[in-house]
């Protein structure tokens, strides 16, 4: 990169936060993706709004591309800079603004943590739901950037269905502000749904302001065996169908029930084709009456086995297969592809036997788990990153597995974001119209394409 | 370096938020993963050796926070510290290395005279004379470092007091072996000689045999494999002359060592069979609850817990110590957050990497006050040197202690002095 453009760089963020050397360089060339990598050509941490801004200023006139990164959780490829330039890390952004009590908000700057905010928020007894798998080091912005589920969002929603402000700068250096406290806002176009969600080509966060509910009274785990794949599936929609949104609604198959039980000897025994994993939460009364009443759903599809956690560490105990099913997959082989292909739920069934099925034809072990209730399925390939033919059979299996998903009304992504790892598939669920706008959103928003280019579309 | 190990490492990121230098400087540089992905690439050739490289591995403090959090079963800070060695080798260990950890460590009666003249320095008073008139500004910042850390010394080291064979009191369960930690009997041996006095209390007959040399740690951090397997198999090989049912540790750095004597030393029979026997302090009392419970007196006091690395994220060891000092009747136990994160001692970490020990030290103080405790219990001599400088330096009200010294307290009834 060019010398000048460098120090302009270090004389924004500092020169101890502008980083250049070989080594972190080489570091900073992937994130949570498996197979991809690619060298920045610097990589900064600003710690204010206003650093953010001059840098996208500066980057704008040099005309040097800028990649957004938070932790470098993501599984889509979407904070790898590809094209040698800056990427820009938001974590020294970490402060928590305000929770403000009386309209039930907080406003953080992006590089906070997810679960540092649930743990301020839940101290004062209220409750921000999006919990994705990587909440421990996932940060706000990414979560707004990917448009982050987790296992709550059957009943609680995703992380758009909190954003209700965000201050963005523009890749011209420019500070958009969208949103605020007000609930109804209807002034222009929403821009903070258009935001959500836009892996970081439209704009830089550095504040969110999320809406915040009432922290759930009471909450009643359950763990569930089945012997037939069709029942456990079945039972997902009965439960729903019978008026219950359980909190958590979380589903094993086979494989992943076999691997779990290899690492972590938690009992389950191997002769059953699918565990679930529900909770429900909410008044305590009520918590009582759907736990029954999902017994006795549970009962009537021939669950083997049914048990109900009586304090909180059995309720821990209950949680710790589906709470170890990645490790326990992951410890398997070196390489783990964990992709999210996700269904309308009453699809469950045949996508997993699909899944199934296909990874049988190509010679592939896959463990499928995840959250049956909103039909997000975590297809998990376990393989050696070495063996270039089973990695190809791999490719082709997914290939397969998001067109199915695709044909039974899904989509080939709930959760982890197109990103370059999924790019080309995009065109065959939005279509030309679909590219053609977002195309145009694009071009709104950064003209000189310097912001995460080659991502999404 | 097992490149197999290497490539287990899938980049999720799940070790980050409990690497105590990321939570500091949010660089993947310093965090777990980047470590690994630096040695990788080394493996690759991608990147060379540089001092630049080494720079960035030597900011690991070895807590193996990481190796607890990792869904995959990499251990980060296992991989550096092999890598370490591995580099060392090939270049031999300099000269102030060759006299510390040749000449002394394995030697205590050496290494017991050499503390002699700060024990003669801190009774006659030329300590105080020292800290005041801020002498040690004269000399290089590690020196001053190191004088700080040192408290009060007893008045002899607990290997020489000690007799080779306590009996156990009443009826006899069993004997066990008493690995005595070198930093516990030079400078906590208040502690070491509560834990001797519990395990006796219980039924037990303890021996120590006198011999027994230190148990390589120093030699592991230095990356010098020649010194740690010496002292490997010459403790293996002493122990093997007792009968034993287990071999009993207080010092959760010796604990985390004596475990891996049969992985250092290539899966040698005896050296397994030495290390499937030895367990921390806390795992034994552990197991007599039942027994140690009605021997207790109630405290009316308030207590938190350090957890070491070496105990919880090398041995695994969390719970035990937790449930002890919750047998105590009316002891108030309060969590802190964080508790199982670095203190920022590591070994010799405190005195090299100064500026981000204190910053780790920083943190984890500001968690211990925040719990209000007046005594603050953890199990490793590294952790209670730097915790006791680090609190009476921010004049906090809190006493540390190691954990057998709390439950002596309780057995003995004899109130704390405040």
């Amino acid at each position: 990169m060019d010398q000048s453009f460098l120090k302009e760089l270090a004389a924004i963020a500092g020169a101890e936060h502008t980083l250049t050397d070989r080594e972190s360089l080489a570091v900073y060339g992937y994130d949570s993706t498996p197979e991809l990598e690619s060298r920045p050509g610097a990589v900064v941490l600003p710690a204010t709004t206003g650093e953010v801004a001059r840098i996208m200023a500066l980057c704008h006139g040099a005309g040097v591309a800028v990649t957004p990164r938070g932790s470098g959780t993501n599984l889509s490829g979407g904070s790898i800079s590809f094209s040698g330039g800056v990427v820009l890390q938001t974590s020294r952004l970490n402060r928590i603004l305000e929770i403000d009590e009386e309209n039930l908000t907080a406003t953080v700057e992006t590089g906070v943590i997810t679960s540092t905010l649930h743990k301020e928020v839940e101290a004062r007894g209220l409750f921000y739901p999006p919990d994705p798998g990587s909440m421990n080091i996932s940060t706000m912005g990414g979560n707004v950037a990917e448009n982050s589920g987790g296992l709550r969002g059957l009943k609680y929603g995703v992380t758009s269905d909190y954003v209700m402000g965000l201050s963005t700068v523009l890749p011209d250096g420019d500070l958009l502000k969208s949103g605020g406290k007000a609930v109804k806002n209807v002034a222009g176009y929403n821009l903070n749904d258009l935001l959500v969600s836009s892996e970081g080509t439209l704009g830089i966060f550095t504040e969110v302001m999320v809406r915040l509910i009432p922290k759930p009274v009471a909450k009643k785990t359950m763990l569930v065996h089945f012997p037939e794949l069709e029942q456990a599936a079945l039972t997902v929609s009965r439960i729903i169908a019978a008026r219950i949104i359980p909190a958590t609604l979380e589903f094993l198959d086979r494989v992943t029930i076999r691997c779990v039980e290899d690492y972590a000897r938690v009992g389950l025994p191997l002769d059953v084709e699918a565990v679930l994993l529900i909770e429900v939460d909410g008044h305590p009364a009520v918590v009582e009456e759907d736990a029954a009443a999902i017994r006795a759903i549970c009962e009537k599809h021939r669950c083997s086995f049914f048990q109900t956690a009586g304090s909180n560490d059995e309720a821990l105990k209950l949680a710790t297969a589906r709470r170890v099913a990645l490790s326990a997959l992951a410890r398997f082989k070196p390489t783990t592809i964990l992709e999210d292909a996700t269904v309308p739920r009453s699809c469950i069934a045949p996508m997993v036997k699909f899944i199934q099925e296909t990874a049988k034809k190509y010679g592939l072990l896959i463990g499928t788990f995840g959250h049956a209730g909103d039909g997000n399925l975590h297809p998990t390939c376990l393989t050696d990153e070495r063996n270039r033919d089973e990695i190809a059979r791999a490719h082709a299996a997914f290939e397969e597995i998001f067109d199915a998903a695709i044909a039974m009304g899904g989509t080939i992504t709930g959760e982890h974001g197109v990103g370059v790892a999924k790019k080309k598939y995009l065109p065959k669920l939005v279509g030309e119209s679909g590219l053609k706008v977002m195309r145009g959103i694009k071009s709104a928003f950064d003209p000189k394409g310097i912001l995460n280019p080659g991502k999404v579309i | 370096m097992d490149y197999e190990k290497l490539i287990n490492c899938m980049r999720c990121g799940m070790c980050l938020p409990h690497c105590p230098t990321y939570r500091e400087t949010f660089l993947e540089t310093a965090s777990p993963r980047g470590r690994v992905a630096l040695v990788r690439k080394f493996q690759e050739g991608e990147l060379s050796v540089s001092d630049r490289f080494l720079e960035y591995l030597s900011l690991c403090l070895d807590c193996q926070a990481c190796a607890s959090a990792c869904p995959c079963g990499v251990n980060a800070g296992e991989l550096v510290a092999e890598f370490r060695c591995e580099k060392k080798d090939g270049e031999g260990l300099s000269f102030m290395e060759d006299l510390v950890l040749r000449r002394l460590v394995p030697h205590p009666d050496r290494l017991e005279s050499s503390m002699v003249p700060m024990r003669l320095y801190q009774r006659s008073g030329l300590q105080r004379v020292v800290r005041k008139l801020g002498i040690l500004k004269m000399f290089p910042a590690p020196l001053e470092r190191m004088e700080g850390l040192l408290p009060q010394l007893p008045g002899k080291p607990l290997r020489r007091t000690l007799q080779e064979v306590t009996p156990a009191k009443g009826e006899e369960r069993g004997t066990v072996g008493f690995f005595l930690g070198c930093v516990m009997s030079l400078i906590f041996s208040e502690a070491s000689f509560a834990t001797v006095q519990l395990l006796s209390a219980l039924g037990y007959r303890v021996v120590t045999p006198k011999e027994q040399k230190c148990c390589g740690a120093p030699n592991m951090l230095a990356a010098d494999r020649q010194g740690l397997e010496a002292a490997a198999r010459f403790n293996t090989e002493l122990f093997a002359g007792y009968e034993l049912a287990s071999i009993v540790t207080d010092c959760g750095g010796c604990g985390a060592e004596l475990k891996k004597y049969g992985h250092h030393l290539h899966g040698d029979p005896a050296a397994l069979e030495f290390s499937g026997k030895v367990r921390d302090i806390s795992q034994l009392l552990d197991a007599n609850a039942e027994r140690l419970a009605p021997l207790l007196k109630p405290m009316d006091i308030a207590v938190t817990y350090h957890d070491p690395c070496h105990i919880a994220h090398c041995q695994g060891i969390r719970q035990e110590p937790r449930r002890l000092m919750q047998l105590i009747p009316g002891l108030d136990y309060r969590e802190m957050n964080e508790a199982d994160a670095c203190c920022g001692s590591a070994g010799t970490y405190n005195i090299e990497r100064p500026e981000m020990s204190d910053k780790v030290l920083g943190r984890k103080v500001a968690n211990i006050r925040k719990t209000g405790a007046r005594y603050l219990v953890t199990g490793n001599p590294g952790c209670l040197l730097q915790l006791k400088k680090a609190l009476a330096e921010g004049n906090e009200p809190v006493r540390v202690i190691h954990l057998t010294e709390l439950l002596l307290w309780s057995m003995n009834g004899t109130a704390p002095a405040p």
